[in-house]
């Protein structure tokens, strides 16, 4: 299965200075874009820089943001994981139903319900994944029927609504320190600690190595089957804690919660330069992904694109995105083998 | 890793699994409920998935030749808004219909174009149109919906072969299921999908104009999709922008539980032919059984991963026990 890698696996994993120049290079482009398309928007529409427009931003993309984070560490090994908008819908009424059940739980308790169950689907697709050599595509797309099917079974025509849950938990999404919401603080510390445990830590050097050569990988002496159910479990963990999130923006939970969230979540890491051939990529990178593709969708809004194009044009522009930053990052890597064949 | 060393063998073996089950399935749905195995039945399931089916059969060529098309569900809700736009702007049907397939073409054609001159992934391509054709869908027509098609039409969607059970749509789908099967399996072109999905290199060192084969894969999977967006519109009498959500996944689901390699190189037309009856016919008969929907969801699921479980599980066992009895055929590839 490795031989479909061809010309551009076969890069040396070596020149990690042209390597980081070059990610640098693409987050640098993206701000650029974000920074014009931003300008633009407010100049045309003033309104859009109100801050009751930021934060309505800010809290749309927060959860769009947290579940790239995991998509992004398993994207980096070479593999996906289609299932998380389900892991996401699942873990948002499970946990507000422990508040249905249980009026008087701790807030911290729904948190850690939402990661360990969001934890343990996780490692159902690293299971498959890397004991059970199915691939991450049909694996995921697997579990995206399996888990959406058990969260119907469990909600069974009901809903959780706002009525439900403990004012203490609303106030994650509606409370703020100095206009920046609680719930998008917390997305951010996720984030940094996730970007500082990939750029600086030995086992998140690992994904990396993992996604850029396999075999190679192994030779190093690390253990592949362990790290891709890691990785797989993480962004379980991490889609469960989006799942209470979103429990607590949206207050109402039914069982189609979440749904098609995944193809945002990969169109998201993909825009923001995390390669899907594996290896390549930084969560600040998708997290910007994330940003410019709400950013995009809110423009269009304050902008008054006709409602009914604003879809075709988000789509146009995400695929101009992903062409333009494959091209880009092709071009870099010919650069770099410029000496060996082709 | 644990790909089987031997493709054709087990390729064949999970042919007979999969339209083993369909026997299986048949005869446990027979027994569930007795009005299972009437014709009417039988009719209605087959209606059901003839848009599946129909998708199934491109995309079964595209994933032999290691690609993957995403965004046939949103060419099929495109084309269904272009049919339904111009069927109310007044156009006559066969010009229209003309229009709807053209557009799907070019819809294949401007996936084919992305992959094959910029190089882009597919699946980054094609969750990109996957976007755009369903946007362009709402922008053709909005949230409206057009229903007022002419019953000579929406008759072939629905209706049945004259004197007999067969929906019209299913005879369709058989003719283009004979013909994919022979292009697949009997024709130089069929046999360089394989050659191209097994190993890429390798077929452009043969001479074989990757390039091309794989623009005119994608022209076919928009084509087909335009063809089940005229199905599905005429069979609900209904065009709208959202026609057909999220069907990109049953698609792909049949076609990798019908035994065609993700990575490429291997699968056949039975077999997903096979898949995609195995998969109607559970859902059918655990609906007649009372089984509620979501149980459904939970089954496909299942079957989809214990597609690619099972094969993976019994090689290893093979391959373990073939270790022990000889050793003169090692590990070689």
């Amino acid at each position: 299965m490795t031989e479909r890698l061809s010309s551009n696996a076969a890069t040396p994993p070596t020149g990690p200075n042209l390597l980081t120049r070059l990610l640098r290079a693409r987050e640098a482009s993206l701000v650029l874009i974000l920074l014009v398309l931003v300008g633009t928007t407010a100049a045309l529409n003033s309104r859009f820089l109100s801050a009751q427009s930021l934060r309505d931003l800010a809290l749309n993309v927060a959860i769009v943001a947290l579940v790239v984070v995991g998509q992004t560490l398993v994207l980096l090994m070479k593999h996906v994981d289609l299932s998380v908008s389900s892991v996401l819908g699942l873990t948002a009424f499970l946990s507000g139903s422990l508040f249905v059940t249980h009026p008087n739980l701790p807030v911290p308790l729904a948190f850690l319900a939402g990661i360990g169950i969001g934890a343990l689907l996780g490692v159902v697709n690293g299971l498959l994944v890397a004991y059970g050599k199915v691939p991450a595509l049909v694996a995921t797309l697997g579990t995206l029927y399996v888990f959406r099917g058990v969260d119907y079974a469990i909600v069974h025509g009901g809903q959780i609504t706002a009525s439900n849950l403990p004012a203490a938990f609303s106030t994650f999404a509606s409370g703020a320190v100095l206009g920046v919401p609680f719930l998008v603080l917390l997305v951010l510390a996720v984030m940094i600690a996730f970007s500082v445990y990939l750029r600086s830590y030995r086992s998140g050097r690992e994904y990396y190595a993992v996604g850029s050569n396999v075999d190679a990988a192994v030779l190093a002496g690390i253990d592949v089957n362990r790290r891709v159910l890691t990785g797989f479990v993480l962004s379980g963990a991490i889609a469960g804690l989006a799942g209470v999130l979103y429990l607590a923006r949206f207050g109402t939970v039914d069982a189609a919660a979440g749904s098609g969230i995944e193809l945002q979540v990969i169109a998201a890491a993909v825009v923001g330069g995390v390669a899907i051939t594996g290896g390549v990529g930084t969560i600040a990178g998708a997290g910007i992904g994330a940003l410019l593709l709400g950013v995009i969708g809110s423009a269009l809004v304050a902008l008054r694109a006709p409602a009914f194009w604003q879809q075709a044009i988000q789509g146009a522009l995400l695929l101009l995105a992903i062409s333009v930053d494959i091209i880009l990052a092709k071009r870099a890597a010919r650069a770099m083998q410029e000496r060996s064949h082709r | 890793m644990s790909v089987p060393q031997k493709p054709a063998r087990s390729l064949l073996g999970w042919e007979a699994a999969i339209l083993g089950l369909v026997v299986v399935a048949l005869l446990i749905g027979s027994r569930l409920h007795e009005a299972f195995l009437t014709g009417p039945n039988l009719s209605n399931l087959s209606s059901n998935l003839v848009e599946i089916a129909l998708i199934a059969l491109t995309m079964t060529l595209v994933v032999v030749a290691a690609e993957i098309d995403l965004s046939v569900a949103s060419t099929v809700g495109m084309c269904s808004a272009l049919l339904g736009v111009l069927w109310a702007a007044h156009a006559p049907m066969p010009l229209a219909l003309l229009a709807t397939l053209a557009l799907g073409a070019l819809a294949g054609l401007f996936n084919g174009l992305l992959v094959t001159r910029l190089g882009l992934p597919s699946l980054a391509v094609t969750i990109g149109t996957l976007a755009l054709y369903r946007g362009l869908a709402y922008a053709l027509l909005g949230d409206r919906a057009v229903a007022d098609f002419p019953p000579f039409w929406t008759n072939l969607g629905f209706g049945l072969v004259p004197g007999t059970q067969i929906p019209i749509p299913i005879v369709a789908f058989a003719v283009l299921a004979v013909i994919t099967a022979v292009v697949l399996h009997a024709t130089p072109f069929g046999r360089s999908l394989y050659a191209i999905g097994a190993n890429e290199l390798a077929a452009r060192f043969a001479g074989l104009r990757v390039e091309r084969t794989k623009l005119l894969l994608f022209v076919l999977s928009g084509l087909m999709s335009a063809f089940a967006a005229v199905v599905y519109t005429f069979r609900f009498s209904s065009a709208r922008a959202d026609n057909a959500v999220g069907l990109e996944l049953a698609v792909i689901a049949a076609v990798l539980l019908g035994g065609v390699s993700i990575f490429g190189g291997r699968g056949s037309v039975i077999g997903v032919i096979g898949a995609v009856f195995l998969i109607g016919i559970i859902q059918n008969a655990l609906t007649l059984a009372d089984v509620p929907n979501e149980i459904l969801t939970i089954v496909t699921g299942l079957l989809l991963i214990l597609s690619v479980l099972g094969p993976n599980l019994a090689a290893r066992v093979r391959t373990s026990r073939e270790r022990r009895v000889a050793r003169s055929k090692g590990g070689a590839p």
